[in-house]
């Protein structure tokens, strides 16, 4: 358990930064915290010839609401989130979700963007960023950024739509205005597990009835994915246990997940119906 | 001033607290660094096996061809049906399961030492594996090793006269067939060495994370034919053992066979990779039970078939006879069964060598004979409570269906005050409150004796060729007046330095911090038998009374000399040699003549306060009673636990801290076997728990508040007064907790038979069945 040789390197700009990452293409990888990265180093199951270490690089870690969407710098560690970032549902949201992630010393150095970045199929920030409908924000040496949508960033297991020489330099998340409710509910088998099933939900109310409905699904194998037949359910309801019911029901019918020693697919559905039922009860639909 | 039974701070935590520990990756800086090529494969045949191209100076790379001399490890037993399988250092042919050592490099740096590990030219033409206990006694099943065609390496078996009789005279006859899986005992600390050859004398030194210092020198030295005392072994400070550091590791000889190929140092610091798939595993069990009862709720007879997997090797020195034919002495624990038969076998499969961990098979037999007494109780209408005290042993000494006398315990009063504290009619109140809101909260209990502290004619019964057993301890007191013991018990946590001071100390009337304890070295220690088997407070506890009481008269010889009064006159306290008179003189002052000014005193004491101990006990049943209540969460499975009781008996106790410390410890290892452990394996033999992302020890969120009374019942057995309890905590809460959970589980008609219960496994139980009342 030795990380193979590599050559580091820590650029104090975002420009050398970039410049590294289009020089040593598919052999550079960036370091953020270094959460995911390093203990798959240590396995060998990543042998990246390059590490672009981004630690020192000035203003990569803002974290402000601006016009609507709120901007998670790259350097934005997971402790940011513990007490809420922005007023209203949003920073509510992600401070209830930041808890369930790893222990306190990792989320003192492992990164949002980093887990999105990393994009492990249980990963909180992953299944929230998508239910969401968040924007991921890359930079390249010599061009200008790429924006990329949430629902196109997820490819499978650890993999995403970034390219060779890409940074992600920033996630942005809409600002939710009162009229939105969410939740977030997963479970694991010992505190600060990833976890073996995951709900987030986020549903927007018009005079008493649910007009918006998004939920993610994570920790079920491959990618997280939105529940679309269950959010299509709830929609034009007015909040109820049944509803919530029906809805749990869809989410569960209609996921993939995979098997392996924590839990057969069949437990994972299990857990979907219940994490998504309580997802939906925190947000109100009970 | 008494020491005993005092709550004294453990005198090894403060360097601990401080990071100055001395483990041996600290001792291992500078060495060359040691890594080992493992099968990648369960079974298979090396085709080939090369080294890496350009192997740069400094770098060795070694297989089994270049240690022609070095024989297998070959733990034996001189029972005629077992079938002494042999590990090799490094294989020559073949792989037996996933992980052996195959070859080693050494080189400069763990780092380079992998790099060059990656490039070694290994061709295995891969066979079909034996993997689990069903796929190795299936007919036809390939045997792993030729020796034992049908795959059981050794097989154990009581029927006594007159059985079938006694269970057909049983009024209920209670069957109960259950799974326990494999756990590893995953010490902070993994397995380690750092070997070196001492060119001026010749001799080996060895630093091992190890429980046994004496038996590993031996064990080494047979296998590489060098004379003992060319080699010291050391065990320095050791990060937890639970057992998985008694055994010999091919990977110690063949750090010693570098040292001294090589005339150099030598390191391999396991990772935690290695740790979980090549050391050793344990409680791959599965259990058949019947028992008849009388109308009374009485045992009248009780049939095992007891299988364990114990991987593809026999470990040192135990052998792997130690699962299974425990089990089988073991299984009537506290009860009083007046006619036991049992069939007990070993099985080899292709997978990691099993060997004892903490409480070896006890908590599958507690978990056994604990769930079979809740379903008997059900089946007879009786209350879990009730038919324990039916059954329990109440007068002592008494004498097991196996031989086994009991000595003095509270078997039911351990019970009953468990009982007590749990309130159990407040307690069914609440769950029937709880079950009408839905919520499925259950109550357990797993009563439990437990063999400790025994000597040379138990282990001889086990017909071990290595009989362990006694232990020696070498006391003196120095000219300035400290009292050093040398032991061969060799603590690794347990505190033993501050307990065995407390016993040495009231014996001399000294402090207790006046006394060190000198363990962990063959060269400075006298040949003994490490700690396993919660043996080393009663067995070296019980030799250090001795010596002390020895020194202790040689010392009021001295005294009674100098004060010019009768021997008999003296008294030892606070340091000093008091006569009835009132006259003193300090034991430092005594201590100084003897040494000093011998012309005074040699005539009555001689030339030092040297003195020597040795022990050897029976053995001594301590006992407890584990208590707890859950909540099962009906959608997920999940279990909560919301209390965790232990009432335990250990005889005396030397220090109740270090006492509570072992509970703890020991109920937490219980926790992580009953809800969270497990290793699995692939059919294909690959092991699949081989990173704690995978294979999950509690945390501290995990484990809840544990409450400990204790109840002392002095027992004849022991010198000291004092029983083991080292094990007990591990051994009770599988039993405890599993029992909560099936009385959880009760409204929907189920309950638990195989562990870890894990909440797949439970909602698995639950899923699709409605509870009574939904029913109803
Ligand atoms: C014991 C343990 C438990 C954990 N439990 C959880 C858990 O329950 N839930 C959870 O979500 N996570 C968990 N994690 C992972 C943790 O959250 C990581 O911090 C996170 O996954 C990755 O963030 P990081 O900043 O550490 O990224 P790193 O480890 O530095 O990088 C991860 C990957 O992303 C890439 N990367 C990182 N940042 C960027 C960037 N800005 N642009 C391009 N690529 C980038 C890296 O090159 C690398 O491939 C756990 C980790 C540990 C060690």
């Amino acid at each position: 358990m030795k990380p193979a040789a590599f050559d580091y390197f820590a650029p104090r700009n975002l420009d050398e930064a970039v410049a590294l990452l289009a020089k040593h293409g598919e052999d550079g990888r960036v370091l953020a915290g270094g959460q995911s990265l390093v203990p798959t180093m240590a396995f060998r199951m990543a042998r990246p010839a390059v590490l672009v270490d981004i630690n020192r690089i000035e203003g990569l870690g803002h974290l402000s609401a601006q016009e609507g969407q709120l901007r998670i710098g790259a350097l934005a560690r997971h402790a940011h989130f513990e007490s809420a970032v922005t007023p209203g549902p949003l920073g509510a949201l992600l401070a209830r979700v930041v808890r369930h992630i790893a222990h306190p010393p990792i989320r003192m150095r492992g990164t949002f963007c980093g887990s999105l970045a990393h994009a492990d199929p249980a990963s909180e920030w992953c299944a929230t960023t998508l239910a969401l409908g968040g924007t991921l924000v890359l930079r390249s040496a010599g061009a200008d950024t790429r924006e990329v949508a949430a629902r196109d960033w997820f490819q499978g297991v650890f993999t995403t739509a970034i390219r060779p020489g890409e940074m992600l330099v920033e996630v942005r998340l809409p600002v939710l205005g009162p009229e939105w409710s969410c939740g977030f509910a997963e479970f694991s088998r010992r505190a600060g597990d990833f976890a073996l099933a995951m709900a987030v939900c986020a549903l927007r109310l018009d005079r008493g009835l649910i007009r918006e409905a998004s939920i993610a699904l994570g920790g079920l194998g491959g990618r997280p994915v939105l529940a679309l037949e269950a959010a299509a359910t709830l929609l034009g309801q007015v909040p109820s246990a049944e509803a919530a019911s029906a809805a749990a029901e869809a989410a569960a019918a209609h996921c993939d997940p995979h098997s392996d020693v924590h839990a057969p697919a069949e437990y994972r559905r299990d857990l979907v119906r219940a994490m998504a039922r309580r997802a939906l009860a925190q947000a109100g639909v009970a | 001033m008494n020491w005993v039974g005092r709550r004294l701070p453990r005198t090894e935590d403060p360097p601990l607290l401080r990071g100055e520990g001395r483990y041996v990756p600290d001792i291992a800086l500078g060495a060359r660094a040691v890594r080992f090529l493992r099968s990648p494969v369960a079974s298979g045949r090396i085709v080939s096996l090369r080294a890496p191209a350009g192997l740069p100076p400094g770098a060795l790379f070694v297989t089994a061809a270049d240690m022609p001399e070095a024989r297998g490890i070959r733990p034996a037993l001189r029972r005629f049906e077992y079938r002494a399988v042999e590990q090799p250092i490094l294989p020559r042919e073949r792989v037996h399961f996933m992980g052996q050592p195959i070859a080693l490099i050494a080189a400069e740096s763990a780092e380079l030492a992998e790099d060059l590990l990656e490039q070694v030219e290994l061709e295995i033409e891969a066979e079909d594996p034996v993997v689990g206990l069903e796929a190795a006694l299936a007919p036809g099943a390939p045997a792993v090793h030729a020796l034992a065609p049908n795959n059981v390496i050794v097989e154990g078996a009581i029927r006594p006269d007159g059985f079938a009789d006694a269970m057909a005279g049983a009024v209920h006859v209670v069957e109960f067939a259950f799974r326990s899986r494999r756990q590893n005992a995953t010490p902070l600390e993994g397995r380690g060495g750092v070997a070196e050859y001492d060119r001026a004398t010749g001799r080996l030194r060895l630093a091992a994370s190890c429980q046994m210092p004496h038996m590993l020198r031996s064990g080494i030295c047979e296998v590489l034919g060098l004379p003992e005392a060319d080699l010291q072994v050391v065990a320095p400070d050791v990060g937890g053992g639970f057992g998985q550091k008694m055994s010999l590791f091919p990977e110690y000889p063949a750090l010693v066979w570098l040292a001294r190929r090589y005339r150099g140092r030598f390191a391999w610091i396991e990772d935690r990779y290695e740790n979980l798939i090549a050391s050793a595993h344990s409680r791959d069990q599965k259990h058949i039970l019947r028992a008849g009862f009388n109308a009374q709720g009485q045992m009248v007879a009780l049939e095992a078939d007891i299988l364990a997997d114990i991987g593809a090797f026999s470990c040192y020195p135990t052998t792997c006879a130690v699962e299974p034919l425990m089990a089988l002495a073991e299984y009537p624990g506290p009860y009083k069964i007046p006619s036991y038969s049992v069939r007990a076998r070993g099985v080899l499969t292709h997978s990691c060598p099993a060997a004892p961990y903490r409480g070896v098979s006890r908590p599958v037999i507690t978990f056994g004979i604990e769930r079979l007494m809740d379903r008997a109780a059900a089946a007879i209408g009786l209350d879990p409570v009730e038919i324990r005290r039916r059954n329990l042993h109440d007068v002592f000494p008494a004498k097991s269906p196996t031989g086994f006398t009991l000595d003095e315990g509270s078997y039911i009063e351990a019970l009953d005050e468990a009982a007590r504290h749990l309130d159990i009619p407040a307690f069914r109140e609440a769950q029937a409150e709880a079950r009408r809101g839905g919520r499925l909260l259950g109550l357990g209990l797993a009563v439990f004796n437990e063999r400790t502290g025994y000597g040379t004619p138990a282990f001889a019964a086990r017909s071990m060729e290595i009989v362990p057993g006694y232990e020696v301890v070498d006391i003196a007191m120095t000219p300035t007046g400290e009292v050093e013991a040398r032991i061969g018990a060799s603590p690794h946590g347990q505190g033993l330095r501050t307990t065995l001071a407390q016993i040495i100390a009231d014996r001399l009337g000294i402090d207790p911090l006046a006394v060190r304890i000198i363990h962990g070295d063959t060269d400075r220690t006298p040949y003994g038998w490490g700690t396993f088997a919660s043996r080393s407070l009663v067995v070296g506890g019980g030799a250090c009374q001795i010596a002390a009481d020895r020194l202790a008269a040689k010392l009021r010889r001295g005294a009674a000399r100098l004060l010019q009064c009768g021997e008999e006159e003296v008294v030892l306290r606070d340091g000093l040699a008091v006569t009835g008179a009132g006259a003193s003189i300090p034991l430092r002052e005594v201590a100084r003549i003897v040494h000093q000014r011998s012309e005074l005193l040699a005539d009555e004491v001689g030339f030092n306060l040297a003195e020597s101990g040795s022990y050897d006990p029976p053995g001594t049943f301590s006992n407890a009673c584990h208590g707890c209540i859950v909540e099962v969460e009906r959608e997920t499975g999940a279990v909560r636990i919301l209390r965790y009781l232990v009432v335990e008996d250990a005889g005396r106790i030397i220090n109740p801290m270090i006492a509570d410390g072992q509970v703890r410890g020991g109920v937490a290892q219980g926790i992580a076997n009953a809800l969270l452990e497990e290793i699995h394996y692939a059919p294909d033999g690959n092991c699949l728990s081989a990173t704690l992302a995978d294979y999950i020890p509690p945390t501290c969120a995990e484990i809840p508040e544990i409450e400990i009374h204790h109840l002392e019942t002095i027992s004849s057995a022991t010198l000291t007064g004092a029983k083991g309890l080292g094990e007990g905590g591990t051994i009770g809460a599988p039993a405890a907790l599993c029992n909560a959970i099936s009385d959880a589980l009760a409204p929907f008609g189920v309950d638990i038979a195989e562990f870890p219960a894990t909440p797949p496994r439970i909602l698995a139980l639950i899923r699709g069945r409605r509870a009574v009342w939904e029913a109803a």
